[in-house]
């Protein structure tokens, strides 16, 4: 378990991280999101000591972490393994090479029978049997953060830290290289902290979610909790994607759909019951893992809206009215 | 006549050649050997370095600077007492060694320190996230990944040191440029001259082609 608890930074008088708390939870997939600035990558860099803090204090299982103590460092390094944007592979190295790496630093023979199995085995999850012998620039982007993944994997971490992992690869390489953190964290149970802008990100892999802005955290929760009805503006101009052209006339109400909720025909119901039409203006289904969410936007008449909004209660559906 | 002229030649290039071989050899070897320590320290101390220590990395490039620019021929003159202590005697192939090797050290310890400095920082970041040690760092990371860039470096030593020899014949080195000023240019024997010329070219050329066909492999 990672607890991080008022951690502090600025950079030349600049504050970076202002009071930062939260608590990762063991074989959980966490993202921490926000916009590019919002000091993610150096909170997650504070976690492995790359990065030193000004003040708080993070707790990894016990130990705290203290980059003055270069030895205590190295060992909790050793526990967790780093992915990062622009893959950082040696161009000099081949895939077996670059996944051995790691190995070497703690004085492990690669080239021993234990290692030559561990490293095949990782070739082999991550699915790059083809190309043990292949330089980095012989590999597609996914393939190469593949290999990277294999490596940060080498030394058995209990933690992997990925820094803005998919953001220079295509969406469909990104689904990819999801997949797989998502098995890494169910078959080997290890706990996975993910800093990204990406939201696709976020719903397809993260159990928990921590939006920053501006040095701090906003918002922490489920995703779906946090961004299918999200009750901030900073998180809701964030989700925005420009595209929701509303009539400007009458009301525009937002309806929430969770689980068993878009089972029943409540639109039409309503429909009926009231005699009213009204027109479905925007609708949109989003998936966080495994689950289905939607929402849609009705807009209706402005002396409606009272009878509208109390036969929504009355079926217990989740509703806002937009501005 | 014309014979005997020609095998004299043929001696007289040959044995120069060999000893510009042997000063470039020699000189090239000591100067990349002492040139890697500044290299390193000046990496390891960069602003963008492992420990950047501002002071220590502005003397020693300053002091780089200043060593790169002495002209050649009046530091070999200067460092005579210095060659003397050293090779036991100031004149000859062996002793103008010295001279090429002090000139070559700033010059490839600043080709080194650039080759090594152009390692992907993110590589390195990389490699600290693994806890890997700073001397770890040093040889695993940033001199393996730049060995390719800095045989680039020695390469350009090479031909350098070639054309810095011909001036250390000033000080009975030897050597085909030596052999191009005193038989070609001061006895006005053209054909000397056109042979010393064309050997160096040639020369220059191989080394030049070795250097990118290791470069490549390398890489």
């Amino acid at each position: 378990m990672i607890t991080i608890t008022n951690v502090e930074k600025s950079f030349q008088g600049l504050r970076v991280l202002k009071g930062i708390s939260l608590s990762i939870e063991d074989h959980e997939i966490y993202g921490i999101i926000g916009q590019s600035g919002a000091g993610k990558s150096t909170l997650l860099r504070c976690i492995n000591g790359l990065e030193t803090f000004d003040a708080g204090e993070i707790n990894i299982d016990g130990t705290i972490v203290n980059t003055k103590n270069k030895k205590d460092l190295r060992a909790l390094q050793k526990r967790i393994g780093m992915i990062f944007q622009n893959f950082n592979l040696l161009e000099r190295l081949d895939v077996y090479d670059n996944i051995a790496l790691p190995l070497k630093f703690w004085g492990i023979k690669p080239k021993s029978k234990e290692s030559k199995e561990r490293i095949l085995n990782l070739i082999h999850l991550v699915g790059l049997d083809e190309k043990i012998h292949a330089k980095p620039k012989e590999l597609s982007g996914g393939q190469k953060q593949r290999v990277a993944i294999a490596r940060a994997l080498v030394l058995n971490p209990q933690f992997l830290l990925c820094d803005e992992a998919t953001s220079a690869l295509d969406p469909e390489i990104t689904k990819g290289i999801l997949s797989l953190l998502q098995k890494i964290n169910k078959e080997l149970g290890i706990t996975i902290v993910v800093v990204t802008h990406q939201m696709e990100v976020v719903k397809q892999i993260c159990s928990k979610v921590a939006f920053l802005s501006d040095g701090r955290v906003l918002s922490e929760g489920k995703p779906e909790e946090l961004f299918i009805m999200p009750a901030n503006k900073e998180i809701k101009s964030f989700l925005r994607d420009g595209s929701e052209q509303l009539p400007k006339t009458g009301v525009n109400i937002q309806l929430f759909f969770f689980g068993e909720g878009s089972e029943e025909p409540v639109v039409t119901q309503m429909a009926r019951e009231l005699k009213e039409d009204f027109s479905i203006c925007w609708a949109k289904l989003e998936d966080f893992r495994e689950n289905v969410y939607g929402s849609l936007v009705l807009n209706m008449k402005e002396e409606d809206k009272e009878r509208v909004c109390e036969f929504l209660n009355k079926k217990n559906v989740h509703w806002e009215v937009l501005d | 006549m014309g014979i005997i002229s020609n095998a004299s030649m043929t001696s007289v290039i040959l044995k120069a050649l060999w000893q510009t071989l042997y000063m470039v050899f020699w000189s090239t070897l000591f100067s990349v050997i002492i040139g890697f320590i500044p290299a390193v320290v000046l990496t390891l101390t960069a602003p963008d370095g492992l420990h950047p220590q501002k002071a220590v990395y502005e003397v020693l490039s300053f002091l780089i600077n200043v060593f790169r620019s002495f002209p050649f021929i009046i530091l070999l003159v200067l460092v005579i007492p210095f060659t003397r202590l050293v090779v036991g005697k100031a004149i000859g192939t062996t002793a103008s060694i010295v001279p090429l090797t002090l000139s070559a050290i700033p010059f490839i310890a600043r080709i080194m320190e650039n080759a090594l400095r152009e390692t992907n920082h993110g590589v390195i970041e990389a490699a600290k996230s693994f806890g890997a040690s700073d001397i770890q760092i040093l040889f695993r990371v940033y001199v393996k990944e730049s060995v390719p860039r800095m045989l680039n470096g020695v390469i350009l030593l090479i031909i350098s040191l070639v054309g810095y020899s011909a001036m250390a014949g000033t000080v009975g080195g030897g050597g085909i440029g030596d052999i191009a000023i005193r038989f070609g240019y001061q006895q006005y024997k053209t054909d000397y001259l056109v042979v010393c010329s064309l050997i160096l070219i040639v020369f220059v050329q191989i080394i030049q082609m070795i250097g990118n066909y290791l470069y490549k492999k390398l890489s």
